[in-house]
């Protein structure tokens, strides 16, 4: 009999509010974190917008020296960990820390951190690269560094499944903790890529909008007609999951329960999802099966909806094929109509504004909904938030690559 | 400036630590917090700033500011 897994801990940093009680007030004000690129001059660039995290300040969360010594990625993630840990109302102290683990990843890593140093190697040479230039932008080092700075002795690792990473790390903890393997699991996904090789590179793959630089609050519109490509996010989520046994003896809030993990890959392209979005249907069911839940128990579903033509065309088909006759009656939204794609960090953020929905019965609305695509008719939740019992509902992630990831969170009862 | 203020200025950026914990009798790793990558990174900005080199037989025997502030007054 394997352990059941709860949500009681939630740490946000999104470019519509840092902390739990901002991410959830911008969500549903359907508040616009889409503006001009600051982060370097973009004005050469085909897109020149992106969703920044605009409040964050590092010294707020971490000592001086240490977060010296971390990319921006893992900044992120010590400081969205430890809101996660002091909102769980977890003592580390009491805590058997061997027995608390760190699943966190991220789709890219420390890519400003490259950049400086390949900088420092084609203006000075070899010997000026810095030491720290391995450690900070090697893509495990946000585990790490979470681990490391609250003493976290449990297992630790990352998933790195480009847009898919926060899900399959949420997902993969769940497992850890279902089996027995630890007790507690600071996972989710994190992400600091608003830098110029990728901004680049996501523009020559023609994924990102690049029709809105002069009117970035209309750029991320998941699901209309006139969608023309993804926005750059950045930013983390991460949660405390928690054997329920060991929720209960504490006493612990609890936001939501893990009841379903699915995982599997499209094995088609390296960039576009296979047509119909058939193994995206497929990864929805076996979240279902993995909980025991039909498609018709899952009142909502917090969608990948990336605002590309092919993922919003390709995920409703998905969701129509798991749905069937209950498609008219489950909500769909897509949250980076307002945060922007946080890419490995978007799993993370999407499955708190998830389990935030599941507690208040309340959906986040897909911001920028104006024209209905041809088959594309499900509830978008468009532009304002709505009041609906959720008694179950589906949080997806899909990675370049194929990598498909759902998670299904239930409404907590004994 | 001094070699010694020169020194203290750099310890202090990359090391995170404040002005007046600097001495000259100040060792790194013990007193100041620093660990093997941090001495790589302060070795690499001192030979910037005074526009030296100094090569790893003699990076190996750096452990105080003194040691630093000799080298440099003795090599620059």
């Amino acid at each position: 009999m394997s352990n059941r897994v709860v949500i009681t801990g939630i740490g946000a940093i999104t470019p519509i509010g840092t902390g739990k009680e901002e991410f959830w007030k911008g969500l549903m004000e359907g508040r616009n974190g889409i503006d001009k690129i600051t982060r370097f001059d973009a004005s050469e660039y085909h897109s020149q917008i992106a969703g920044e995290v605009k409040d964050f300040d590092p010294a707020d969360y971490i000592d001086k020296k240490e977060s010296k010594r971390m990319d921006r990625y893992t900044q992120f993630a010590v400081a969205a960990a430890g809101m996660a840990i002091k909102d769980a109302g977890l003592d580390l102290e009491k805590e058997n820390l061997d027995r608390v683990g760190t699943f966190v990843g991220a789709g890219i890593g420390g890519i400003e951190t490259m950049h400086a140093q390949y900088e420092k190697l084609f203006d000075k040479g070899p010997a000026r690269i810095s030491p720290f230039f391995i450690p900070m932008m090697i893509a495990n080092m946000a585990a790490g560094q979470v681990a490391i700075n609250y003493k976290l002795h449990g297992p630790s690792s990352c998933v790195v499944t480009a847009c898919a990473t926060g899900s399959n790390c949420i997902g993969d903890a769940f497992r850890v903790i279902q089996r027995g393997d630890a007790d507690v699991m600071v996972a989710g996904g994190t992400e600091a890529s608003i830098s110029q090789a990728a901004v680049a590179g996501f523009c020559a793959m023609k994924a990102l909008c690049m029709d809105h630089n002069d009117d970035p609050k209309h750029a991320s519109r998941p699901f209309d007609k006139a969608r023309s490509g993804f926005v750059m996010g950045e930013g983390a989520g991460l949660v405390i999951l928690e054997s329920l046994d060991h929720a209960k003896a504490r006493g612990a809030h609890i936001y939501a329960e893990l009841v379903g993990y699915g995982a599997n890959s499209d094995a088609y392209h390296i960039t576009s999802p296979a047509p119909h979005g058939e193994y995206q249907a497929k990864c929805m069911q076996l979240a279902l099966d993995d909980a025991g839940m039909k498609a018709s128990d899952v009142d909502y579903v917090n969608a990948h909806g990336t605002s590309t033509h092919l993922n919003d065309q390709g995920e409703t088909e998905a969701i129509k094929t798991v749905w069937g006759d209950a498609a008219k009656d489950v909500s769909v939204s897509s949250i980076k109509s307002m945060t922007g794609h946080l890419l490995g960090a978007a799993g993370g953020v999407e499955c708190i504004a998830t389990a935030l929905a599941v507690e208040n019965d309340m959906l986040p609305p897909t911001i920028n909904y104006e024209t209905p695509d041809e088959g594309l008719d499900l509830d978008y939740v468009p532009n304002k938030a709505k009041a609906k019992t959720v008694r179950a509902a589906m949080s997806n992630s899909f990675g370049f690559g194929g990598h498909n990831a759902c998670l299904l969170l239930k409404k907590y009862a004994e | 400036m001094s070699t010694f203020e020169k020194v203290r200025d750099i310890v202090v950026e990359q090391l995170g630590v404040e002005a007046d914990e600097v001495a000259l009798e100040s060792t790194f790793i013990d007193d100041l917090g620093a660990d093997s990558l941090d001495i790589v990174e302060l070795i690499m900005a001192f030979e910037e700033e005074f526009n030296i080199e100094i090569p790893d037989e003699a990076a190996e025997k750096i452990k105080s500011v003194q040691d630093v502030v000799t080298y440099i007054d003795q090599n620059k």
